[in-house]
């Protein structure tokens, strides 16, 4: 009966009354409820909303991570997008971690699918996900250094005038 | 003097079973990637799966690149089935944009999805057949994906890396060639169709080699994230179309198919039916798309779609828009959109971040077949070699895709 109204507003009030001060930054950009959280509460709050009767987020969209240089000490965000496919309601959760020491914990215990996801993000972002089971790179070779994916490695030699950050609307 | 000996590994000698790498390079696996193997006998008892052998950078590649150009870029995800991936990321573009098409644009879109879900199911269903040693079928339903490619050239002028449509609609409207194409594999496809399913569908000796083959159950399906024709096997209704109609599925009546023990010929039964399915939506949309105004093929969004070759040279405005569209000077608005579609295997997914510039600040694909290819070793255990192979056709692995 719970889920017959779940709605946005219901699962930010669920959310709030659980974790009064950690669960933030509530926005709804195209309709799809977005939340973040302090790193270490990943794990508590993504149990919370698989197993909650009424929340049932129990389908792993899709997990990734944006690196933000400029936010100090929250340089790397790590995506869950999350769905309850009984009621058909998404919702996109994000935790900031410092790039200095990345280390979020791993949601493999809870989702299968985060296995891959998760080294996908590593190789990539260098996420550190504390207790996966064989967190090497999945798509670059072995003796990469560096994640390509941070902001600081860029694409096309900046050197390059016909296609610097001005033209595209960068400074 | 110094003996010389072959030197082998340690506890080699004791050791019981066999390694046996499958891939990367072998015919069977219809793509580049790799499976070491565990084998005790002919049985499988541990597998170990190596991909990213053609990763192209995709992500990052999409940071440097003005909206309109990452469509191609989309095509050679799932390479089966480009158009879907084409129109599911204009329809993200549009999402983000605010832009409403017109509604003869969402069927043309259906038809070329719905012909692009064909082209891919029949390629997965018939080499599903060559790997458990039928051949047949593949050649015979191989003419009408040509038929498919030819109507995508008709439209776009390529066949399979199709950076079909734009942002806003097509390229150019359908031709009369188009429809007398669409109108001969509407007539002769479904006699194909039925007679490939006659060869297979109660074959004693497919139904033998597909029957409990690569199972996977409901709750694990869902666990890893299945998403489409693999989860629908395994009795789980979710598809995008009906979860979160998009273009005008809302208004199309249809069916899907589930399946129940999730093995490969329940895969095989769900990708039939959706077959049949697809030609009935297609069927739907020309009936709709009659009653549009049949000029229409593309929104009126200057700032995203070329205008007319001659407006550019006699019209000030589509002169400046064209110059900006084509050095990538558009700035799109910021916002942050997840939009998806449900691609050919499974739930084809955009995240798209941008920040104001001319450029994503960070674009993800969310890629159905890289999230479900790593049950593959839990699908294989205990199996035999050759099931394990007819197991990885009848998942729809696209290397393109779960590379990026």
């Amino acid at each position: 009966m719970l889920s017959m109204g779940l709605n946005n507003a219901y699962i930010q009030q669920r959310l709030t009354d659980k974790f009064p001060d950690q669960v933030t930054g509530f926005e709804e950009p195209f309709g799809l409820l977005g939340f973040s959280a302090p790193a270490v509460m990943n794990l508590k709050i993504i149990q919370f909303l698989y197993e909650d009767e009424g929340l049932k987020f129990r389908f792993l969209t899709d997990l990734t991570a944006v690196h933000y240089p400029g936010k100090q000490d929250a340089e790397l965000a790590v995506v869950y997008l999350l769905h309850n496919l009984v009621d058909n309601i998404r919702i996109r959760f994000k935790v900031y971690t410092g790039i200095g020491k990345p280390d979020i914990f791993t949601a493999t215990k809870i989702f299968a699918a985060a296995n891959w996801m998760e080294r996908e993000t590593y190789d990539f972002f260098g996420i550190n996900f504390v207790g996966h089971p064989n967190l090497v790179r999945i798509l670059n070779v072995d003796e990469m250094d560096y994640f390509p994916m941070r902001k600081q490695y860029p694409l096309e030699d900046q050197g390059r005038t016909d296609k610097d950050d001005e033209m595209f609307g960068r400074s | 003097m110094e003996e010389h000996h072959i030197r082998l590994k340690q506890d080699s000698l004791q050791k019981e079973t066999t390694t046996l790498n499958l891939g990367p390079t072998h015919p069977a696996t219809h793509g580049v990637f790799q499976n070491v193997l565990e084998m005790d006998g002919e049985r499988i008892v541990g597998a170990t799966s190596t991909i990213g052998y053609i990763h192209r950078a995709f992500e990052k590649l999409s940071e440097r690149r003005p909206y309109y150009q990452i469509t191609p870029i989309t095509d050679r995800l799932n390479y089966c089935s480009s158009p879907i991936n084409n129109i599911g990321w204009h329809l993200t573009m549009e999402k983000l944009l605010g832009l409403k098409v017109p509604r003869r644009v969402d069927y043309m879109r259906v038809i070329i999805m719905e012909l692009a879900r064909i082209s891919d199911h029949l390629i997965c269903n018939s080499v599903v057949g060559v790997d458990s040693g039928a051949y047949t079928g593949f050649l015979y339903v191989m003419q009408y994906r040509e038929l498919i490619y030819e109507i995508y050239e008709e439209i776009c002028g390529s066949r399979l890396t199709t950076n079909i449509g734009r942002i806003g609609g097509f390229e150019r409207n359908f031709n009369d060639k188009v429809f007398s194409k669409l109108d001969r594999f509407q007539k002769e496809y479904p006699g194909v169709q039925q007679e490939f399913e006659n060869l297979f569908t109660h074959n004693r000796i497919f139904m033998d080699r597909t029957i409990g083959v690569g199972a996977i159950s409901a709750e694990r399906a869902l666990n890893y994230s299945f998403t489409g024709p693999n989860l629908r096997a395994a009795g789980v209704d979710y598809d995008v179309r009906v979860a979160e109609p998009y273009c005008a599925y809302g208004e199309l009546d249809f069916q899907i198919p589930v399946g129940k023990t999730g093995d490969c010929y329940d895969r095989f039964l769900v990708r039939n039916e959706e077959i049949w399915q697809s030609l009935s939506m297609i069927r739907q949309a020309r009936e709709k798309m009659e009653k549009e105004p049949p000029e229409v093929f593309h929104a009126d969004a200057p700032a995203y779609y070329l205008a007319p070759k001659e407006d550019v040279y006699t019209k000030m405005e589509a002169l400046i828009y064209h110059f900006k569209i084509v050095m990538g000077e558009i700035d799109a608005p910021a916002g942050e959109v997840y939009h998806c579609v449900e691609g050919a295997n499974g739930e084809l997914g955009y995240y798209l971040i941008s920040d104001g510039g001319r450029t994503p600040y960070r674009l993800h694909f969310r890629r159905p077949c890289f999230i479900y290819y790593q049950a593959y070793p839990e699908l294989i255990h205990g199996a035999l070699l050759s099931d394990a192979v007819i197991c990885m056709s009848s998942l729809n692995l696209i290397a393109g895709e779960m590379d990026a």
